[in-house]
């Protein structure tokens, strides 16, 4: 199967593609291609690895300061230090359970470049001492699933993965998984309950931290694709060359996932922090501008789970620690961009129904709160809305996530922005992300709450007539 | 909730400040059991003590600083640690507790009128303690088919659950039953089976009592009672030996609810269906209420007390001592032991008195040094299990020995006939051929054997065990059990002597009958007195009864063969049903033919009550009051609560009653008083006066090192017939015994009688399961369906005791060390 070049990656002559830069290579996949293309050769990260000792390979990383590129941002190398020594066997497991609403990059890597993938996964096993791969893959992403189960039966026919991995005497089993489609098994630990056969639920950290106790209680580390997949450019062109790029505390590139009312949706890889959203919507390598020539109403910076922002937040660099303080997050990477003609109330009511949906059922705030903040808008916008639906909204929410809620300041009203990250009653984030749109809508735009409360003629009359008429 | 913080030894004392008040607790125990112990109550509905914490209700959330800043955190899940200040009322927390409680009332259906748990409902009590007055929620409330019925015993109403995984959590963590499990998800998350798979588990029971809402109700109790119309007092269960505790509720002078205490030594709050519903047998309709005795027409007539005791006084007065025997009495109290003891031996002066009816193991066993179950469960030890399955006969014990090799890395070497179901948390096996189990106890104490093995069993299964007990870290503790039937009771104690050559051994003895302990212990058996003195040793009962016999008496099995010789004039059946349950059918039936009077004491017709002479109607658990040894030795308090039917009487008062008439001056008449005049006579049950057992809610251990170990002549090693299949007869915890069988719930959920074989003998029968089979013994056969199973060796053949529709205690013959039959296509 051949690729059409739909997905269109940014780069320009002065940053490298460190991830994406294969993308539009056909073929890409295979690993002849994989050996003979792109910004590095093939497998030449792992045999760089290979020739170091572990923790010469991880003390690499830990300099490169690669933050994490799931959601949390966390150093990897610093991650890889918390396995507690003289605890075997270790495991780790790729994240491939890329669902956050809005999130579309890792899919593009496991499809494109599966190979880069299994290289990196192969570089974080040698570099905590690992002999199994874990590598779970999204239920719902078949091209994905048999791209890598391709790519990995070639490289085990070439002696890259299995026993003794390019003549030495490092030996790896990667292990394919694929998901039975839950968004919360995106959550690292509720994947390691899904991989042991259990039903996708978090446990609790602490004393969960799958790096002490994770699959099997064992010492685990999990990362994400595109995280991993940044580790075979790291170890060929080394440390310097991927601090030039990005800035002092997140160097190197970013995917970026973009999608909503921008002329040029996409995957776009850009540096990070010397990007700002304002490059990324209008700036013609990316986004190219708000479609129809529109006004940017809001847009979120990082997947489903972050607060808004607003058209004051534009010229804030792809960063995670100015997000964070600006009262979002850059998350997943995943960037949704909603133009003037979006009802807060309606984008509201479809985030929440996503976690409402996906909510796993396990913490009582979550399981029960979503539903109730789903069932309340959904009211709201049939036109059963009472005044009071606002405050209880809000209050449903806080028992959730005790506030103040991460949310992005509004100057025209003098309100400040409350920093990342938010509280919560919960074990996971994923019932305190249902708040993120719920605070950041009510607070930005209460009057189109208020309106639909109130108002007659926003009472949606379509329903009443599309029933069983002719009986 | 009734539940209480498991009991700890503060051994690593740390301070943590609690609502501002500065208390010390131990390192690393959980914060909400901390705070409980030291009066800072935190609500809670998932957390139980007994089970891994998960923090999935949230209704424990408090706020602690480690210093780091408060946050809020669920105490169920946290460590305590030095320095941690923690608050549990602040506002953050009230507000946090009072929407957990809001989000869980959301989708509650309220029905609290015509719910059985309301009264006595965690929800329900933290609502009025903690929660909103009123509702917010106006939407529609989840609705399901209400209730569903997940076993025969347990329904299932969806719409209560509040999805606290405590149930799910108990099946799959508790008893490896993991029958139930949340499906679906979000608020659409339900408990459920899977279709068609019931909930079929011997502990369901537990799910209810543990059950923080009504959202699981049990068939015996369901619409029966409001809890605030429910008497209650605690007891101790006597269905097996294991004596787990419990609490007996009745309303209106009617038995309708067993509830599990948490004993720390020995139940941890748990209890087994059996234990848990069978007291539906004393509100049955069978029971005995008035004396009957054999009339001129040969029928049994009613008559009044006086008249059956002059009948029986009579019986045993005008009889020479010797040619008078008692058998039965290990389903009593201690003090009944005691009192029937003291008639038999101390006022008619006979020594053939048996608590057991020789499908038990002889009192020989508790001269076996002993030890507790906490002693067997160690972390860390190692424990030869030689008996029947634990599941089957002991299941609290099961649950102990399951725990203990799963969570406190506890060796678990089996030796028994077939697998069983603490298999699968053992670290070596063997099965040994019945009858040879001595052999294979030599070879495990020896560390070796013989190239071709011994009894049936591999050189490398037997090195492997025995590697197993050579690396034990500490003495071995053995749990010592009658696994077979068919086996002679001498083989076990053959296979003890053996294993008392392990440096250190100690033996907890798996008796199975509810009181075998306490009832060899106050007297009941051949050559025994209380206290556990011998007849031909001083044991001071001279001076406290009018006569002590000489000679020592017969066991149940020599009773039967003296009374079918026509040696026994006066036969007493306390409890007893050889007829059923002796281990050769023929030999009970020529010994009760023959016996000149028959004098059953019993609450039930059994079929050797039916060939009485004279039946005196007997009170059952729940109706008396005393105390009772478990298999380890521990004498706890079993407590009256409802009034026994008709004229039905306790079986110490009948003693009491017929000493009397027979001129004995006997002064104790109270069960108070027969307890202390057995203490008093025993300086191995010193602690346990009436008074010190008031006062002990777990009981009291008796003096376990034990001493003067005879395990007696050798039984000889049977042949080996290569044309036969050697008989395993084993039982279930499901049976048609007098119990199970006449409770209405419990009747009918026996399984299916089968004959087990194993893989090998199968092919070469060409069977496979359900294939009906002839078992051939030299006293009779039966034909049943083959249950082909890789736990039955080779050679062996398996079936269990009082089943429905089939009756294998016929195949037996005393005079047997094992049983061998012939098994072929019918």
């Amino acid at each position: 199967m051949s690729d059409a070049p739909a997905e269109r990656t940014g780069g320009s002559g002065d940053t490298p593609l460190i991830v994406s830069s294969r993308f539009d290579v056909p073929e890409a996949h295979t690993l002849d291609v994989y050996r003979n293309s792109g910004s590095f050769p093939g497998y030449a990260g792992l045999a760089a690895a290979l020739d170091r000792t572990p923790d010469e390979v991880r003390e690499t990383v830990a300099s490169a300061t690669l933050l994490g590129r799931g959601g949390a941002g966390f150093p990897a190398g610093v991650k890889w230090g918390f396995c507690p020594p003289g605890v075997w066997p270790r495991y780790v497991v790729v994240n491939g359970d890329e669902s956050e609403p809005g999130t579309f990059k890792d899919r593009l890597l496991m499809e494109r470049d599966p190979h880069q993938l299994i290289e990196g996964a192969l570089v974080a096993a040698y570099a905590i001492g690992a002999a199994q791969v874990f590598l779970y893959v999204r239920g719902e992403m078949p091209h994905a699933q048999e791209r890598i189960a391709g790519a990995l039966n070639e490289a085990l026919a070439a002696g890259l993965v299995g026993r003794n991995i390019m003549g030495t005497d490092f030996s790896v089993d990667v292990v394919l998984h694929w998901g039975a489609g839950a968004y919360i098994v995106g959550e690292e630990t509720a994947l390691i309950e899904s991989l042991e056969g259990n039903r996708g639920m978090p446990r609790l950290k602490p004393p969960f931290f799958p790096a002490a106790k994770g699959l099997y209680m064992q010492p685990t580390i999990v990362n994400n694709v595109e995280t991993l997949s940044n580790l075979p450019w790291i170890l060929h062109h080394g440390v310097d060359a991927y601090r030039a790029v990005g800035t002092e505390t997140s160097p190197g590139t970013r995917l970026i996932a973009l999608s909503g009312h921008v002329r040029r949706p996409g995957v776009y890889e850009v540096p990070q922090g010397t990007t700002t959203f304002r490059d990324l919507f209008h700036d013609d390598r990316y986004g190219g501008g708000i479609r129809d020539g529109n006004e940017l109403k809001m847009f979120i910076p990082g997947g489903a789970s972050a607060p808004w922002f607003f058209p004051e937040q534009i010229d804030l660099p792809l960063e995670a620690k100015p997000v964070g303080a600006a009262g979002s997050m850059l998350g997943s990477g995943a960037v949704v961009v909603m133009d003037e003609t979006t009802d807060a109330v309606e984008a509201c009511y479809s985030l929440v129904r996503f976690f409402a949906r996906e909510s796993c059922g396990k913490c009582t705030p979550c399981r029960e709160g979503t539903t109730w903040e789903e069932k309340i808008l959904e009211r709201i916008l049939e036109g059963h809305g009472r005044p009071s639906d606002i405050d209880l909204l809000l209050d449903v929410a806080d028992n959730i996530s005790p506030g103040p809620y991460p949310v992005a300041a509004d100057p025209e009203h003098g309100l400040e922005a409350v920093p990342f990250p938010p509280k919560q009653t919960t074990i996971c984030p994923l019932g305190p992300s249902s708040v993120a749109p719920i605070t950041s809508a009510i607070r930005r735009f209460r009057n189109e709450f208020e309106a639909r409360i109130t108002r007659r003629d926003l009472i949606p009359v379509a329903a009443a007539g599309s029933g069983g008429d002719g009986v | 909730m009734s539940e209480r913080p498991r009991p700890i030894e503060v051994t690593d004392p740390v301070t943590i400040t609690v609502d501002g008040r500065q208390v010390e607790v131990q390192r690393g125990e959980l914060l909400i059991d901390a705070c409980e112990r030291n009066d800072a109550y935190i609500p809670r509905f998932c957390y139980h003590p007994r089970m891994e914490p998960v923090g999935m209700c949230r209704m424990c959330l408090v706020e602690v600083d480690t210093g780091r800043g408060p946050a809020l955190q669920p105490s169920c899940m946290i460590p305590t640690a030095p320095d941690m200040v923690v608050e549990t009322t602040s506002e953050r927390v009230t507000k946090a507790q009072d929407g957990v409680l809001e989000f869980l009332l959301a989708n509650h259906p309220l029905d609290c009128p015509v719910c059985d748990k309301g009264g006595e409902c965690p929800l329900q009590d933290q609502t009025m303690a903690y929660g909103p007055g009123e509702s917010r929620w106006v939407e529609e409330k989840r609705h399901y088919e209400k209730p569903i019925e997940i076993s025969p015993l347990v329904l299932l109403d969806r719409e209560r659950c509040i999805l606290c995984d405590r149930c799910t959590r108990f099946a799959s963590e508790v008893t490896d039953d993991p029958l139930i499990h949340f499906i679906n998800r979000g608020s659409n998350t339900e408990v459920n089976t899977f279709p068609g798979d019931p909930f079929s588990s011997y502990f369901s029971g537990n799910t209810v009592q543990i059950c923080p809402v009504g959202a699981l109700t049990a068939t015996p109790y369901r619409f029966r009672a409001r809890p605030w119309d429910l008497e209650r007092t605690e007891s101790t269960c006597t269905v097996c030996s294991v004596g787990c505790r419990v609490t007996l509720e009745s309303s209106r002078d009617r038995m309708l609810r067993i509830n599990g205490v948490d004993a720390d030594p020995v139940n941890w709050s748990w209890l087994c269906d059996a234990g848990r519903f069978a007291f539906e047998a004393t509100n049955s309709e069978d029971r005995l209420t008035e004396p009957l005795r054999r009339g001129a027409d040969g029928s049994l007539e009613p008559v009044r007390w006086s008249e059956a005791l002059a009948a029986v006084a009579d019986a045993l007065g005008s009889a020479d001592p010797s040619s008078v025997a008692v058998l039965g009495g290990s389903r009593s109290t201690d003090e009944s032991a005691y009192a029937w003891a003291a008639l038999a031996k101390g006022v008619v002066g006979t020594d053939h008195v048996d608590a057991q009816l020789g499908d038990g193991l002889p009192a020989a066993v508790f001269d076996l040094p002993g030890a507790t179950i906490d002693e067997v469960c160690r972390p860390g030890g190692t424990v030869l299990y030689v008996g029947p399955d634990p599941k089957e006969e002991l299941p609290v014990l099961f649950l102990r020995l399951k725990h203990a090799a799963q969570r406190d890395r506890v060796r678990i070497v089996e030796v028994t006939p077939t697998s069983t179901s603490l298999t699968p948390y053992s670290a070596a096996g063997v099965r040994p051929r019945p009858g040879e189990l001595a052999a294979v106890a030599e070879a495990l104490v020896a560390g070796d054997a013989p190239a071709d093995g011994v009894a049936g069993v591999s050189a490398d299964d037997l090195r492997a065990a025995a590697a197993v007990l050579g690396a034990a870290d500490g003495p071995v503790t053995v749990v010592l059990g009658r696994a077979n039937l068919a086996e002679s009771p001498q083989v076990v104690l053959d296979a003890a002597a053996a294993l008392s050559a392990l440096p250190g051994v100690r033996f907890l003895p798996a008796v199975r009958r509810g009181n075998v302990r306490g009832a060899v212990t106050a007297g009941m058996a051949p050559g025994r007195l209380p206290g556990g003195g011998r007849l031909d040793g001083d044991a001071g009962w001279s001076g406290v009864w009018s006569t002590v016999p000489t000679e020592v008496g017969a066991d149940a099995m020599g009773i039967l063969a003296a009374a079918a010789d026509g040696a026994i004039s006066t036969l007493v059946l306390l409890g007893a049903d050889p007829l059923r349950d002796a281990p050769d059918r023929a030999l009970a039936e020529r010994a009760l033919d023959r016996v000149g009077t028959i004098v059953a004491i019993d609450s039930f017709p059994t079929p050797s009550v039916l060939r009485a002479d004279v039946v005196l109607p007997a009170a059952m658990l729940g109706e008396v009051d005393g105390s009772t040894t478990n298999l380890e030795g521990r004498v706890s308090r079993v407590r009256p609560k409802v009034t026994p039917p008709g004229t039905a009487r306790a079986d110490w008062a009948v003693a009491v009653e017929l000493a009397r008439r027979l001129g004995a001056t006997w002064s104790a008449t109270s069960v108070e008083a027969l307890r202390d005049e057995l203490v008093a006579g025993s300086p191995r049950l010193a602690g346990t006066t009436w008074a010190e057992l008031e006062a002990a809610d777990d009981g009291v251990l008796v003096d376990l090192t034990g001493g003067g170990f005879d395990p007696g002549t050798p039984a000889p090693v049977p042949q080996v017939d290569s044309y036969s299949l050697r008989l395993v007869l084993s039982r279930e915890l499901y049976d048609e015994g007098e119990l199970l069988g006449r409770s209405e719930s419990m009747a009918g959920l026996s399984r299916t009688p089968t004959v087990g074989i194993s893989v090998g003998d199968a092919e070469r029968l060409g069977v496979e399961d359900g294939t009906p089979l002839v078992v051939r013994g030299e006293r009779g056969s039966s034909t049943l369906p083959a249950r082909v199973s890789a736990g039955i060796p080779r050679g062996t053949a398996h079936l269990v005791h009082r089943l429905e529709g089939s009756d294998p205690i016929t195949l037996l013959s005393a005079d047997e060390v094992a049983c061998d039959v012939r098994v072929e296509l019918a």
